[in-house]
């Protein structure tokens, strides 16, 4: 399949009969939206792998008397290449704390959406394949979560239990599911009563094997773009919780903490937010992207 | 090795349906006490208007569903206590939509062996040739093996489903109007199709359909379904040649019409099929019949066996005609 004839011209029957994966490659790479999302996405997490050879100066180093030099672009007599973004207040290299704090929202992201992935989708998968009893129960406990305020609740736990890196990506994904569970509950119940559903269990096919050979395959679109949706909303939430100090705590390069901390200084020094402001814009759009396209790579009326 | 493979007596499901939000769910008799005797070889066709519980009743046959109430046999066996793999190997569907029926994320040698390797059939070694023999057989090209559903035709995809229900040798085959959605052109090649493998493979077939046609070419008996119960049940010739059942007559005389996704064509029954949930008292056909008696939308007509099956109509019940005569 895909093979191209000596000439490099495609065969008759390539032409007559594209194979499904190389019409699939025609779909990924012709979507913008998805291949900027991924290629921002890859930068960043290429950044982050590397961050102890990309950053020039340790994150956490504290030099008084360096402090508060506002970025190259500012126009500033002090603005120097040695520090391209500046420092802040208490004299850290901006840019190698921008850096580090790439690894935290990435690995707050990523846990968190394979936390909740994990629970919502086993709740979802379910209810939606067994229906009756158990789908009211799993309702019932997606109506509990549903009514609970994700961030007021999150700001309890962590200032109950104390707030380490690992505590808030577990409150996070203990959170966050509800979405997923509901996405994938539907469209269990979608898939289920398609007549390959059926064959499969006059073939003499388990459950276990009905579910996750016949149904997870044909839902798991649906649950790529519910799983960046809940990764970007795992960092927003991340920043939000240290912004408001419940998060991740100091000295930690956390864009969210990186904003807290500016937001004293913010009419002075705009930096300060606006740098890791603008790291969290362009992160959270790569994963939107990369949701989006997706979405729209797979969507059913492109499959026949 | 009987001569009955599937015997079904009483049968019965009940679904129960929400009439509103706030109404207490109803019963809906969807399969209502069917009695059938299926031999070994033949082939039965099942007919009926659109929603009188064919599938339902082909989903009970499969294990699929549990019956409410009745007994089904798979060669003298009472289904539900059959195991699962030994079901499968005994009786397996055929699905009337080849584009719902096959998973789109699997190859079409994935599909066909997926009951190989279910089984844990022999030796691994020899799956992909088994499927390759059973594509053969279906008429497919085996450069497809790799090819997804969504690049087959949609008479391609019923040789996949063919291919896939038959390559474990089930001694019965229940088709679910196996060609109504496929283009004319190909309904043909498919009934073909199944006719040879039905004598190369020994095989029972059950094949429910709208098409009398199709039935009449097909069928050794034929089964007439009214809500949920089989009014006539005769061998093919006799019930085209001559019917009893005033339903089945009227089914009849129908024109048929060549496009089968409209179904039965109209019975020229004058009043609608009625609502299963509400059925009429007594014989529930009674409203639409053309011979319909005084007693007949009192009492329900007793089964009466006649030669190759059964009529279920007061007109041939001779102990009612006696009544009849003493009052
Ligand atoms: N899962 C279900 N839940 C509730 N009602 C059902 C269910 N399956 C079938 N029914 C009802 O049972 C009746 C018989 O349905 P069935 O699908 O067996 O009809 P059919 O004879 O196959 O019709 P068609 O010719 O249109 O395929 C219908 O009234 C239908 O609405
Ligand atoms: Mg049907």
């Amino acid at each position: 399949m895909g093979m191209i004839g000596k000439a490099g011209v495609p065969t008759a029957s390539e032409i007559l009969e594209p194979s499904s994966a190389s019409l699939m490659r025609k779909r990924i790479f012709g979507h913008y939206g998805l291949m900027i999302g991924i290629g921002s996405l890859l930068v960043i997490f290429a950044i982050a792998l590397l961050a102890p050879m990309l950053a020039p100066f340790d994150p956490l180093d504290q030099e008084l008397s360096r402090k508060l030099i506002p970025p190259i672009w500012s126009g500033s007599a002090k603005a120097t290449w040695v520090y391209p973004l500046g420092t802040d207040g208490l004299g850290r290299d901006y840019l190698s704390r921008l850096i580090y704090g790439s690894q935290i929202s990435l690995l707050i992201g990523f846990s968190a959406m394979l936390i909740s992935g994990v629970i919502g989708t086993t709740l979802g998968v379910l209810a939606g394949y067994f229906g009756g009893r158990v789908d009211m129960v799993v309702n019932f406990i997606i109506t509990t979560r549903l009514s609970m305020p994700v961030v007021l609740v999150a700001l309890a736990v962590v200032s109950l239990v104390g707030n380490s890196l690992w505590i808030v990506i577990w409150v996070l994904g203990l959170l966050i599911w509800d979405r997923f569970a509901v996405v994938v509950r539907s469209s269990t119940l979608q898939v289920r009563n398609l007549d390959y559903v059926a064959a499969a269990q006059a073939i003499g096919c388990s459950k276990m094997r009905i579910i996750f050979s016949e149904i997870m395959p044909n839902i798991m679109n649906n649950l790529i773009v519910v799983a960046t949706v809940e990764m970007a909303h795992a960092i927003i939430l991340e920043a939000a919780l240290s912004f408001l100090g419940l998060g991740v705590q100091p000295p930690a390069p956390s864009w969210g903490l990186m904003i807290s901390e500016g937001k004293g200084l913010m009419f002075f020094h705009p930096w300060l937010i606006g740098i890791p402001g603008a790291a969290l814009f362009v992160l959270i759009l790569a994963i939107n992207l990369m949701g989006d396209g997706v979405r729209d790579v797979t969507a059913p009326e492109n499959r026949n | 090795m009987s001569e009955i493979i599937v015997s079904a007596s009483d049968v019965m499901r009940t679904f129960m349906i929400s009439a509103g939000v706030f109404r207490a769910k109803r019963p809906l008799h969807a399969v209502n006490g069917v009695t059938l005797d299926i031999r070994r070889g033949e082939v039965l066709a099942i007919v009926g208007e659109s929603g009188c519980g064919k599938t339902t009743l082909a989903k009970l046959l499969l294990g699929l569903l549990p019956p409410s109430g009745g007994d089904i046999r798979l060669d003298g066996r009472p289904v539900m206590t059959i195991p699962r793999l030994e079901m499968a190997g005994l009786v397996q569907p055929i699905f009337q939509d080849p584009y719902s029926s096959l998973n789109p994320r699997k190859s079409v040698g994935a599909i066909i062996t997926l009951p190989l390797v279910v089984q844990k059939d022999q030796d691994p070694s020899t799956w992909r040739r088994r499927a390759e023999e059973m594509m053969a057989l279906v008429g497919l090209p085996p450069r497809l093996y790799n090819n997804f559903p969504n690049q087959l035709s949609g008479g391609q995809r019923q040789r996949v489903a063919i291919a896939r229900a038959l390559i474990n040798r089930p001694e019965v085959v229940i088709c679910d109007e196996p060609t109504s959605a496929l283009d004319v052109s190909v309904q043909s090649q498919i009934l073909n199709l199944l006719q040879d493998l039905r004598g190369e493979l020994n095989l029972t077939y059950i094949i429910i359909s709208h098409n009398l046609a199709v039935v009449e070419h097909m069928a050794t008996r034929v089964a007439v379904m009214y809500l949920g119960r089989i009014v006539e049940l005769a061998e093919t010739d006799q019930l085209f040649k001559a019917p009893k059942h005033p339903y089945t007559m009227a089914l009849l005389e129908s024109v048929l019409t060549p496009d089968p996704s409209l179904g039965i064509p109209d019975t020229h029954l004058g009043a609608a099929y009625p609502n299963p949930v509400d059925p009429p008292s007594g014989c529930t056909f009674h409203p639409r019949c053309a011979q319909v008696m005084a007693h007949c939308s009192v009492q329900a007509p007793k089964r009466v066996p006649v030669e190759g099956g059964h009529v279920e109509c007061h007109l041939f019940d001779a102990n009612l005609g006696k009544e009849k005569a003493i009052a």
